[in-house]
């Protein structure tokens, strides 16, 4: 290989992290995994950049007055925050990086349907993200991540076509990942590998493809109206001329609810795999789980006006979307009952994973649960705009889709680097995430069902929220050293790691037999399935060969 | 099940000229291509919809004002593009076949033939949108739109901000319309260079199947805009 | 599974078949220009789109071979893809349909 006869060293493995070197091949390569990795790194990118905007938010709510920065200011900096984290950061980041890298693995496949498709994919990421950088960098948008229409199209001197494009490459992006994932899971799977045994993660990825496929096109014909109304003096939706304001929000939301189960569909697969694996238990309800997922992904496109309860819809209207939004609860709420009948009488191990994975029960439901709250119409009035709201999707976004990112990221970070990480270090880790989270965002919930308006910088009105927004500034100081703690110690794995054998945690799943990391092919040879999804009670029987569980 | 990949057959075609390297056999390769296609015209039907959302709400709402415009765009040019683009599916139908049966002169005439009407129906739209432009009515600066009666209600006129807000819709449905139509003639450019080269066979003929859904798709979308916005309230 | 497979044998059905649909795509878009014209009332809108919807399915089922395609998942793909448009276009029009105001 790569060194000279007369040095002895351990021969390391063809994999398809040293397969090729130099920065074309990676570049140019249309190995899934390899751009699984490209997406990684530039989705923390953006991570870090969108968390940037949220400390300087918290920043400005330490005091009542509007004291660090100037109200249009602070208009940007919620706005920026949003639009990268939602469009930079929670739409990709499980699909693109663990979907990207897992779904061929899991099929049994060598690659996805269309992997110059996928790296066409990670491309159109790169543009719409250096555009938005350079709008942010050039002043930004004010207008809310939800860009309403006419502020958003007759009123605001801020980049909103500039912003509107990057989301709309963007947007490309996620439906050509969505479109390759279903392809892939239709056509690519391994002899044997038949629907009712495929890992219930692949089941969350197909429909959360479903909901990528169907509703970022209606998003991004949104964009190209606001763009050409705004251009060109148009009265698509400015009352003044005509249009009406109400016709963004239906367009708009018609996507972006759809989009928040984009969201937390891939971590609720993680999860699956976390416990399963980790309470030694094949999942409870199968089917069940697996339909919830597509149960889930249809009932979402069902309920995007009760974000416009309080608009100017009809009552009618309201009626009729507020009961169809009670009714997607109840999908999200059969996992949540399988999950946990899962862990009982399981064997259960808090390695970091799981660590992560308990604290995603707990918080996806109490986000879950508020969300019936403002589901109810006249709750919904009395919080509707204020940090209730804000609490309850941070909860679900937060607690929820990032936790079960970090949860899966250390489950397959040995297949993916060839390393184990730090368990200790990551449990630490974990632990101040959990109490981070909870001291940013439980205040929220009081704040906003006291009344306190989202997007206002200043609250000087009501000083007596002084404290709750304290504590939770407090809380995203320490939620942010949760974050950076992963970042130092998976980069230090990378070289001082201990190597990882092909399946330490002994789990279940075709990505677990073969090496870690594996080869650009994913298999030596095709596999063959013959056995059952979660076969944990075949994996821990004892075999006279076996090494034990390496930790 | 048909949709799973085939057991056993691990070094079928492997010398399969156009098999790409993560297939394991060429129909595998067909069918992930062919429920490509199908799924990429299943995100257009979803972006074109959210056009036509618009369209219905505003004519919902302006019914009058919208008859009063729809009936200044000529509806003889609009039954004559609609002609031309249901000859073109026929056109890439035969060519499909003509590829299928190893016929490379039919293969070749169709895809030229398909791409004429093509220019056919984009020629058309440009005249339409030039007679727009003179009668000042491409929303905008210099729109205008006075005067004009409403059919059926004599003495009514139209109200000018409600007739734009139709010719608003009218531009970006055709235009997005014949922007896609612009990225067929590319792709039908390429599967007439293709043919040429005489690279598609009987076994080997995808791209042209595949060509040739998204040209139907785009066909489908104007079977729609047609009525819609050329035939609002056009009897007397 | 593609229905190309066994190509020869359909050799002769299928040119009747295009030419015959093309024609009667023809037709209908002759009737639906000539229909525009007659007072039909409400229902003009429902004539247009009716027959524009027949148009489509014929180009759906003959040109693009889902009357054909073995198997069913193709015809899923669309029945979804019309699924989730009628429901964007449904469930916003009722908000508009149901205002009292405007």
């Amino acid at each position: 290989m790569k060194m000279s006869p007369a040095i002895p060293q351990p021969v390391e493995r063809e994999n398809y992290l040293n397969k090729e070197y130099g920065v074309w091949s990676w570049l140019l390569t249309t190995d899934h995994k390899r751009i699984a990795l490209l997406y990684l790194v530039s989705i923390t990118f953006f991570f870090f950049i969108g968390g940037f905007f949220a400390l300087l938010i918290r920043l400005e709510l330490l005091t009542p007055a509007g004291d660090l920065v100037q109200a249009d200011t602070y208009n940007k900096l919620f706005t920026m925050h949003g639009m990268i984290m939602v469009f930079f950061f929670l739409i990709p980041s499980i699909p693109a990086v663990l979907g990207n890298f897992l779904v061929p693995l899991m099929v049994g496949a060598k690659d996805l349907a269309f992997p110059r498709i996928n790296l066409l994919s990670w491309y159109l990421y790169i543009i719409g993200g250096a555009l938005m950088l350079h709008c942010v960098l050039t002043g930004g948008v004010d207008t809310g991540w939800t860009f309403y229409a006419p502020f958003s199209t007759s009123f605001t001197n801020t980049k909103i076509v500039e912003a509107g494009i990057a989301i709309f490459i963007a947007g490309f992006s996620s439906i050509l990942t969505g479109l390759n994932f279903v392809v892939t899971i239709h056509r690519m799977r391994a002899p044997g590998m038949t629907w009712s045994r495929l890992p219930l993660f692949i089941w969350a990825h197909y429909a959360t493809s479903i909901i990528q496929l169907l509703g970022t096109p209606v998003i991004a014909v949104t964009i190209v109206l606001v763009a050409a109304e705004r251009a060109l003096h148009l009265g698509i939706f400015d009352p003044k001329l005509g249009g009406d304001p109400l016709l963004f929000q239906h367009l708009f939301w018609f996507y972006s609810h759809p989009a928040v189960y984009i969201m937390i569909l891939p971590a609720m697969g993680v999860i699956t795999e976390i416990i399963a694996c980790f309470a030694r238990k094949r999942i409870f309800g199968y089917s069940f789980v697996a339909f919830s997922s597509i149960a889930i992904a249809v009932f979402g496109f069902l309920v995007w006006a009760h974000h416009m309860f309080v608009a100017g819809i009809s009552v009618y209207s309201a009626l009729v979307f507020s009961f169809l939004s009670y009714a997607v609860a109840l999908p999200s709420a059969v996992k949540v009952f399988n999950w946990t009948a899962t862990l009982y009488k399981g064997s259960i191990h808090y390695d970091a994973p799981m660590l992560y994975a308990f604290g995603f029960l707990g918080l996806f439901t109490m986000g879950g649960l508020t969300g019936l709250f403002l589901a109810a119409l006249g709750i919904d009035v009395h919080v509707t705009d204020t940090y209730f709201v804000v609490a309850h999707f941070h909860y679900i976004m937060v607690g929820g889709a990032v936790m079960g990112y970090l949860g899966g990221m250390h489950f397959w970070w040995p297949k993916i680097s060839g390393r184990l990480y730090p368990e200790g270090w990551a449990r630490l880790a974990a632990l101040i995430v959990f109490i981070g989270f909870n001291l940013t965002f439980f205040p929220q919930f009081v704040l906003g069902y006291m009344g306190m308006p989202r997007r206002y910088y200043d609250y000087s009105h009501m000083p007596e929220f002084q404290v709750l927004n304290v504590l939770s500034t407090a809380g995203s100081t320490v939620l942010g050293i949760g974050y950076l703690l992963p970042m130092v110690y998976f980069l230090w794995s990378m070289r001082y790691g201990k190597p990882a054998s092909d399946n330490p945690w002994n789990a279940a799943g075709l990505e677990w037999k073969t090496t870690s990391p594996p080869p650009t092919f994913n298999f030596d040879e095709e596999p063959v399935v013959t056995w059952e999804a979660y076969n944990y009670d075949e994996l821990d029987a004892p075999h006279p060969q076996e090494v034990p569980v390496a930790r | 099940m048909p949709d799973s990949t085939l057991v056993g057959l691990h070094h079928e075609e492997e010398h399969h000229p156009e098999l790409l390297h993560h297939f394991a056999t060429a129909e595998q390769q067909r069918d992930a291509a062919s429920l490509g296609m199908w799924v990429f015209l299943g995100t257009e039907v979803m972006f074109f919809g959210g056009l036509f959302c618009a369209y219905l709400v505003y004519r919902h709402w302006y019914f009058p004002d919208f008859a009063a415009a729809s009936k200044s765009i000529d509806a003889t040019m609009g039954a004559t593009n609609t002609a031309v683009l249901i000859c073109s599916s026929l056109t890439v139908v035969l060519a499909l076949w003509a590829a299928q049966t190893a016929r490379r002169t039919l293969l070749i005439g169709s895809l030229i033939l398909t791409m004429l009407l093509g220019v056919t129906f984009l020629g058309i739209k440009g005249k339409e949108y030039k007679d727009k432009f003179e009668e000042h009515h491409v929303p905008g600066a210099s729109f205008s739109f006075s005067g004009v009666p409403v059919p059926g209600h004599p003495g009514q006129y139209a109200n000018p901000r409600h007739a734009q807000i139709f010719f608003t819709l009218y531009f970006v449905m055709t235009g997005l319309h014949a922007l896609h139509m612009i990225i067929g003639l590319g792709i039908f450019s390429w599967l007439l260079t293709m043919a040429w080269k005489g690279r598609f066979t009987p076994e080997y003929h995808t791209p042209i199947e595949i060509g040739g859904l998204y040209w139907h798709f785009v066909d489908i979308i104007w079977i729609y805009l047609f009525p819609l916005l050329y035939l609002i309230d056009r009897h007397p | 599974m593609s229905e190309h497979s066994n190509s020869e044998h359909v050799k002769s059905s299928p040119l009747k078949l295009y030419f015959g649909i093309w024609i009667t795509l023809l037709f209908f878009t002759y009737l639906t220009y000539k229909a525009a014209f007659i007072d039909l009332d409400r229902f003009n809108a429902a004539v247009a789109l009716g027959i524009a919807t027949l148009k489509a399915t014929l180009v759906a089922l003959f040109f693009m071979h889902i009357w054909h395609a073995g198997e069913r998942l193709i015809k899923a793909v669309v029945i979804s893809a019309l699924f989730f448009l009628l429901l964007l276009l449904g469930l916003t029009m009722a908000d508009y349909a149901s205002r009292p105001w405007s």
